[in-house]
C-alpha cells in the first residue's frame, strides 16, 4: 500500500460509523471502513448485505442517518451529488446507463470535467483538448471503432465499458464499480478484468462483485458485508477461510 | 460564424430546410394571401413560439409542460396593457368617471391605476416583460419543482393546475384584468395603428423575422453541449447528476428558454389579433399548444413550425363547417400521433421522405462531379472530432 505517516494514516476515504435506515430497517448499520489511496478494494457479500447502498451513500443517491464519510479530508454527507463527483467520486451503476440518444463520443464528451455549469455547457467548445482525452479513453475501454455508433447499438459489455469510460474521464480519485462483470461473456470477463487493471495503476478502485474468481484477480483487499455490518476484512485468503463468511457467505 | 461557413450552412441540408421555410413565409404566402388571411397566418405563428419551446423542454429534455398558455398569455398581456394604456388618453376616455385609466377599470369602479399597470406606460420596459415576466415565473415553478425532484406527470398536471389557476385570477379580478373579455380594444403602437391593413402585414413580417431568430437560439442550443445534456438527461437522469451536474439547474434553463419563446409568442399574438383574452392562456390552449408540437414531431425545431401551422389551417377550415366536431378531430389526432407516428411528420418525413432526397441528392451530386467529397449534409458515420456536430435528431 501507498505511504502513510506513522500515526495520522492519510487514508483516501474513511466511512465511520455509517448508518441508514428505510423505515426502522437499517440496511447500514454502523458501518466503518478504510480505503488507501491507490488501493482495489472489493465489497462482496450476500444479497440484502447493503453492499450497494454503501455505494448509494457514498455517491450522495441516499442520505446517511447518521456516521460520516471523509474523502480526501472532505465530508462528503453534507454534499449535492454533483459536488461530490467534482470532488472526485465517480460511481458506475450496476445496469449499464449510458446516453442512448447520443454516440458514444458524445458521451464521453459529456463526461469531460468542463463545462458543468449552464453557461459552461452552453459555451462549451469540442477543442483538441477534449477530442484528445475522449480518444485516449475509448482507446483504454476498447471502443475507438466505434466512436461514432450510437450508444444503443453498443452490446451489453461494451456498454458497461463506455460507462467506465465515462468515469475515467472525469478522472476521479475513486471510483466505485458496481458490479462491473456481471452479464457479461467469459471473454469480455477477461477484458474488463483487464481495464481494470489499467485503471488501478492510478486510481483507486471500489468493487462491489460476487464473482469470486474475479475478486481473487484484482482485489487488494476484501470486505465482507452481512445484514449492513462488516463481517470480515483482509486478503482474499484470509476472508476464504473465515468460518463466518464461509457460513453466511461462501458456502461449502 | 464567418461569411463562408455561414454559406455553407445555407447550401447544407439543414440550411435549405429553413431556406425553404423562409421561402414559403416571406415570398409565397405573401404572395398568395390578402392581408386578412396573411393575418391569420401570422397568428398560427405565433403559436410555433410556443411549440419550439416545447420541441427544447419536452421533446429534448423530456418535461412536458401542459401549461405553456401560462407564458403566452402572460406576454400577450404585458403587450396588451401597454396598448392598452396607450389607447386610454385622457381625450378617448374622457367620458369615464376616472379618465385616463382604461375604460373596463372605470366599469368596475376603480378610480386609480394600479401600481402593476404604471411601468407599462414605457414601451422599453414592456419589450423586456414581455420576455422577463414569463421567464421570472418559469424561474420561481421550476426552481420549486426541479431541485424537489418533482417531475414526469406530476410536473405535467402541476403546470395544468397553475394555468387553471391564472385563468381563474384573470377572470377574478376585473377590475385589474379586464375579466373573461379580456383586453381589448387595443390600437396604436407608439402612435402607429396596428389595425391598417399595411400594419397588419408588417407585423406578419416581424413575427416572421422573430421566429427565424428564435429557430436560430433554439438551434444554437440544441447543438451545443448544453443540447446534449437535455436529451441524456431525458432518459439517464440519474447518469447526468452522477457525470456531475446539477440536473435543476438544467431543468429549470430550458423551461425558462420555453417560457421566454412562449411570452415573445404572445406579445407578437396580441399586435396580430388586437385583443388578449383568458381564453388564450387556460388548460384546452395549453393543451392544444402541445398537440402542435406533437404533431409536427415534439423532436424537430422546424417541424414544430409545420405543426402549428397545419393543425391551425385545419382548425380553422373544419370549425367553419362542423365547429362541433373540431374537438374530437383534435383528440383524435393526438392519439394517432402518439400511437402511430409519435415523433411526428418530422419523424415521418425522416423516414420516407429524405431517404427519396438522399437518391435525388446523391444522384445529381454524381453527375455533377464524380470525384466530389461526400456531402456535408449527409448524416454518415464518419466523425469529424473538430466540427462533427452529429446528433441522432437533426432537422
Amino acid at each position: 500500500m501507498s505511504a502513510a505517516n506513522s500515526k495520522d494514516k492519510d487514508f483516501l476515504l474513511a466511512v465511520e460509523g455509517l448508518t441508514v435506515s428505510f423505515d426502522g430497517f437499517k440496511a447500514v448499520d454502523d458501518l466503518s471502513f478504510y480505503l488507501d489511496p491507490k488501493e482495489i478494494r472489493v465489497i462482496i457479500g450476500p444479497n440484502g448485505a447493503g453492499k450497494t447502498t454503501v455505494l448509494d451513500l457514498i455517491c450522495g443517491k441516499t442520505k446517511a442517518s447518521s456516521g460520516s464519510i471523509k474523502f480526501d479530508g472532505k465530508e462528503l454527507t453534507k454534499l449535492k451529488e454533483h459536488q461530490i463527483v467534482h470532488s472526485g467520486v465517480g460511481r458506475k451503476f450496476q445496469t449499464p446507463s449510458v446516453f442512448e440518444d447520443l454516440t458514444v463520443f458524445e458521451n464521453l464528451e459529456v463526461s469531460y470535467p468542463k463545462g458543468h455549469s449552464v453557461m459552461g455547457a452552453l459555451a462549451f467548445k469540442r477543442d483538441a483538448e477534449v477530442v484528445a482525452a475522449v480518444e485516449e479513453v475509448a482507446k483504454t475501454i476498447f471502443l475507438t471503432d466505434a466512436l461514432n455508433k450510437s450508444a444503443a447499438s453498443l452490446s451489453h459489455g461494451q456498454k458497461q465499458w463506455l460507462e467506465i469510460g465515462m468515469l475515467l474521464i472525469q478522472k476521479p480519485a475513486l471510483l466505485m464499480l458496481d458490479e462491473p462483470v456481471a452479464g457479461m461473456s467469459v471473454a469480455e470477463r477477461k477484458k474488463t478484468a483487464e481495464l481494470l487493471r489499467v485503471i488501478t495503476k492510478d486510481h483507486t478502485v471500489l468493487v462491489i462483485e460476487h464473482d469470486m474468481q474475479f475478486v481473487g484477480d484484482i482485489a487488494d483487499r476484501v470486505t465482507v458485508m452481512h445484514q449492513g455490518k462488516v463481517l470480515s476484512e483482509g486478503s482474499i485468503e484470509h476472508v476464504k477461510s473465515d468460518p463466518k463468511v464461509i457460513e453466511v457467505y461462501l458456502g461449502h | 460564424m464567418k461569411t463562408s461557413s455561414l454559406m455553407k450552412w445555407f447550401a447544407s441540408r439543414e440550411g435549405l430546410y429553413y431556406l425553404g421555410l423562409a421561402a414559403l413565409l416571406v415570398i409565397i404566402l405573401p404572395m398568395f394571401l390578402d392581408s386578412f388571411r396573411l393575418n391569420m397566418v401570422g397568428k398560427y405563428l405565433t403559436y410555433a413560439f410556443v411549440a419550439v419551446g416545447l420541441v427544447m423542454c419536452w421533446g429534448k429534455a423530456g418535461i412536458l409542460s401542459l401549461g405553456q398558455g401560462i407564458f403566452f398569455g402572460l406576454g400577450g398581456y404585458c403587450m396588451a396593457m401597454f396598448l392598452k394604456l396607450e389607447a386610454s388618453t385622457l381625450e378617448a376616455t374622457a367620458i369615464q368617471s376616472t379618465p385616463g385609466i382604461p375604460d373596463f377599470m372605470d366599469w368596475n369602479q376603480i378610480t386609480e391605476l394600479p401600481w402593476f399597470w404604471e411601468p407599462f406606460h414605457s414601451f422599453a420596459f414592456t419589450l423586456f416583460a414581455v420576455i422577463g415576466v414569463p421567464m421570472l415565473l418559469a424561474f420561481i415553478i421550476g426552481l420549486a419543482m426541479f431541485t424537489r425532484r418533482v417531475g414526469g406527470v406530476y410536473f405535467a398536471i402541476i403546470t395544468q393546475a397553475i394555468a387553471a389557476i391564472l385563468t381563474i385570477l384573470i377572470v377574478g379580478q376585473q377590475g385589474f384584468t379586464g375579466g373573461i373579455n379580456g383586453i381589448t380594444d387595443l390600437q396604436t403602437l407608439k402612435g402607429w395603428d396596428i389595425r391598417s391593413d399595411e400594419a397588419r402585414t408588417t407585423l406578419y413580417f416581424i413575427c416572421v423575422g422573430m421566429l427565424f431568430l428564435v429557430l436560430f437560439v433554439a438551434r444554437f442550443v440544441q447543438d451545443s453541449k448544453l443540447g446534449r445534456i437535455l436529451v441524456a438527461m431525458n432518459a439517464q437522469e440519474m447518469r447526468v447528476r452522477f457525470s456531475g451536474y446539477d440536473v435543476a439547474a438544467f431543468k429549470i434553463f430550458v423551461f425558462c428558454l420555453a417560457a421566454a419563446f412562449a411570452g415573445i409568442g404572445g406579445a407578437l399574438f396580441t399586435l396580430l389579433v388586437g385583443f388578449m383574452s383568458p381564453s388564450f392562456i387556460g388548460i384546452v390552449a395549453s393543451i392544444e399548444m402541445v398537440i402542435f408540437c406533437a404533431l409536427g414531431g415534439r423532436l424537430s425545431i422546424l417541424g414544430a413550425v409545420y405543426g402549428a401551422l397545419l393543425v391551425n389551417v385545419a382548425k380553422s377550415g373544419f370549425s367553419e363547417s362542423f365547429p362541433e366536431l373540431w374537438p374530437f378531430a383534435m383528440g383524435a389526432l393526438f392519439i394517432g400521433v402518439v400511437l402511430a407516428f409519435p415523433n411526428g411528420m418530422a419523424g415521418l418525413y425522416k423516414s420516407y421522405v429524405m431517404p427519396l432526397e438522399d437518391k435525388i441528392f446523391k444522384r445529381n451530386k454524381g453527375e455533377a462531379k464524380p470525384a466530389a467529397p461526400k456531402p456535408t449534409t449527409e448524416k454518415s458515420d464518419d466523425y469529424d472530432p473538430m466540427t462533427g456536430n452529429y446528433s441522432p435528431e437533426k432537422s
